[in-house]
């Protein structure tokens, strides 16, 4: 299977099953998208010779069969035995993202969170569940050195003292157990200070900063409790942080309904003078009125080209910055098995409530029916465990002749859950978003070589 | 070649060989949190 598309001045040809991407001229981009019809060198030649009739299409045929014999071109798909290997393999969970804090300070419009508390109350996990959640992770985690956790919320500095012990702890028993501990917090920045500054950058692997992108949009949807906007209160926040810190770091927003035009969201983060940045479609019930409709894809759709073009514009002055959807790793990335796997959710990735409950990931968490455990007893709902492993990119349906698979896996379980009841389907309108960004991914490494 | 340029010189097949190890980030994890991207991670195997 082979996808052909043309962007700028562009003519890409991916094989989807290898994963060899191309740059063809004119003619022989004209050529195969006729061979992958079906036709034969003689009637190609014939419907193009009109159009390009100088060229010597017997040089565009050999080249094209030279990738071909070299795996990169119309590639056969040989991945389903890898399945049968990967559903019997023993389950090691690799990350959690503790839900520290059930609370917070803004009263963000689309907060899938519903302002911190997630179905449920108010509450904070305590330093005993912190501590137990590292346990169940060291003690599930058989062989792999590289743990992840994820602080999250709510507004996880709302409970950072146990934050920093929990790390702490962590950190005591990383050398007993040989386990190299990664830590992530995502904060939106209003209780953030000098001395949290300064834990974060010491201890964090990376850190999230939750801002909108232009003033006027992030204080529409990120207002206080009393209606204020909150961006002057963190933008100088978010700029003190960067400015000291050494490791990774995101500005990462939510773009809704209300601003389908969010390339100026991410280049206003960009004029500000960050570097990292991430802007995502909100996750929302179509009856919310800031939810992305099926009629404002193809907006968004442009939307990306636009903010993919004034990129490599940038990149050309050297004030080129990172946007986390556009970024793709063309010869180091995933292997296979990854991306078949896909994001690892309720097997390799779990939640922690604050009480200490297991669920699939973040997105499931006070969903009684997708509770899977507790840090204290361990996965117990291993039915539920075993119908996230099964789900992968090659039992999904819709999936297999998509030209995207492989770099999309299946897509968010939790947003298949939530716009059609199950998590074995696809959210189609992240379908769509999902393959404009790889594509977009792909034009920005091109220009770069 | 004249009319075609490569971009990558990796093929995924051969991932087959050395995958599966597991060290990679899982897909939420480093900012996304409401939409999975597997294809823009970095492979962590140390052995391959």
């Amino acid at each position: 299977m082979i996808h052909q598309y043309k962007i700028d001045d562009l003519n890409v040809v991916i094989d989807v099953n290898s994963g060899g991407i191309h740059l063809f001229d004119e003619c022989s981009y004209d050529y195969v998208a006729l061979q992958n019809e079906g036709k034969v060198h003689e009637e190609i030649v014939g419907l193009l010779n009109k159009q390009y009739g100088d060229v010597d299409f017997s040089e565009v045929q050999s080249e094209i069969k030279q990738l071909t014999d070299q795996g990169m071109l119309f590639t056969e798909d040989n991945y389903e035995h890898i399945l049968d290997g990967l559903s019997d393999r023993e389950t090691v969970v690799k990350a959690l993202c503790l839900h520290i804090a059930h609370d917070c300070n803004l009263k963000c419009k689309y907060c899938f969170a519903e302002e911190g508390e997630y179905h449920g109350e108010r509450s904070m996990m305590s330093l005993e569940v912190g501590k137990k959640a590292i346990d169940f992770l060291v003690a599930n985690s058989k062989n792999r050195k590289n743990l992840e956790i994820d602080f999250f919320g709510g507004e996880p500095l709302m409970n950072f003292e146990v934050v920093k012990e929990i790390v702490y702890y962590a950190k005591s028993i990383e050398a007993k157990y040989n386990k190299n501990f990664r830590f992530t917090i995502t904060t939106n920045g209003v209780l953030l200070d000098n001395d949290k500054i300064n834990f974060i950058n010491e201890y964090m692997y990376n850190v999230v900063l939750s801002c909108d992108g232009r003033r006027e949009v992030h204080d529409y949807m990120r207002p206080t409790a009393n209606q204020k906007g909150s961006y002057d209160m963190i933008m100088p926040k978010f700029k003190d942080i960067v400015s000291k810190r050494e490791g990774s770091y995101y500005i990462r927003g939510t773009f809704t309904h209300h601003n389908l035009d969010f390339a100026k969201d991410v280049i206003s983060m960009a004029d500000e003078g960050f570097d990292l940045i991430s802007v995502e479609p909100v996750v929302a019930p179509l009856s919310a009125d800031y939810a992305i409709k099926p009629e404002d894809i193809n907006l968004l759709l442009k939307e990306y080209e636009v903010l993919a073009k004034e990129m490599v514009k940038r990149n050309i002055t050297g004030k080129g910055f990172s946007f986390f959807h556009f970024m793709i790793d063309l010869n180091g990335g995933p292997c296979v098995a990854k991306r078949l796997t896909g994001c690892g959710a309720g097997t390799e990735y779990l939640a922690v409530a604050p009480f200490g409950d297991l669920y699939p990931c973040h997105q499931f968490v006070g969903m009684e029916e997708f509770k899977m455990g507790t840090v204290e007893l361990g996965v117990e709902n291993t039915e539920l465990r075993s119908e996230f492993k099964g789900c992968n990119v090659l039992a999904k349906e819709e999936c297999s002749n998509c030209w995207a698979k492989f770099y999309c896996s299946g897509g968010c379980m939790a947003n298949a859950y939530n716009y059609n009841g199950s998590i074995q389907s696809v959210y189609k309108m992240g379908c769509e978003l999902e393959k404009k960004r790889v594509e977009c991914a792909i034009y920005l490494k091109a220009k770069e070589i | 070649m004249k009319h075609i340029k490569t971009l990558n010189n990796t093929v995924l097949q051969n991932t087959v060989k050395h995958g599966g190890c597991g060290e990679c980030q899982t897909s939420c994890q480093s900012a996304c949190k409401t939409s999975c991207t597997v294809g823009n991670q970095s492979c962590e195997n140390e052995n391959k």
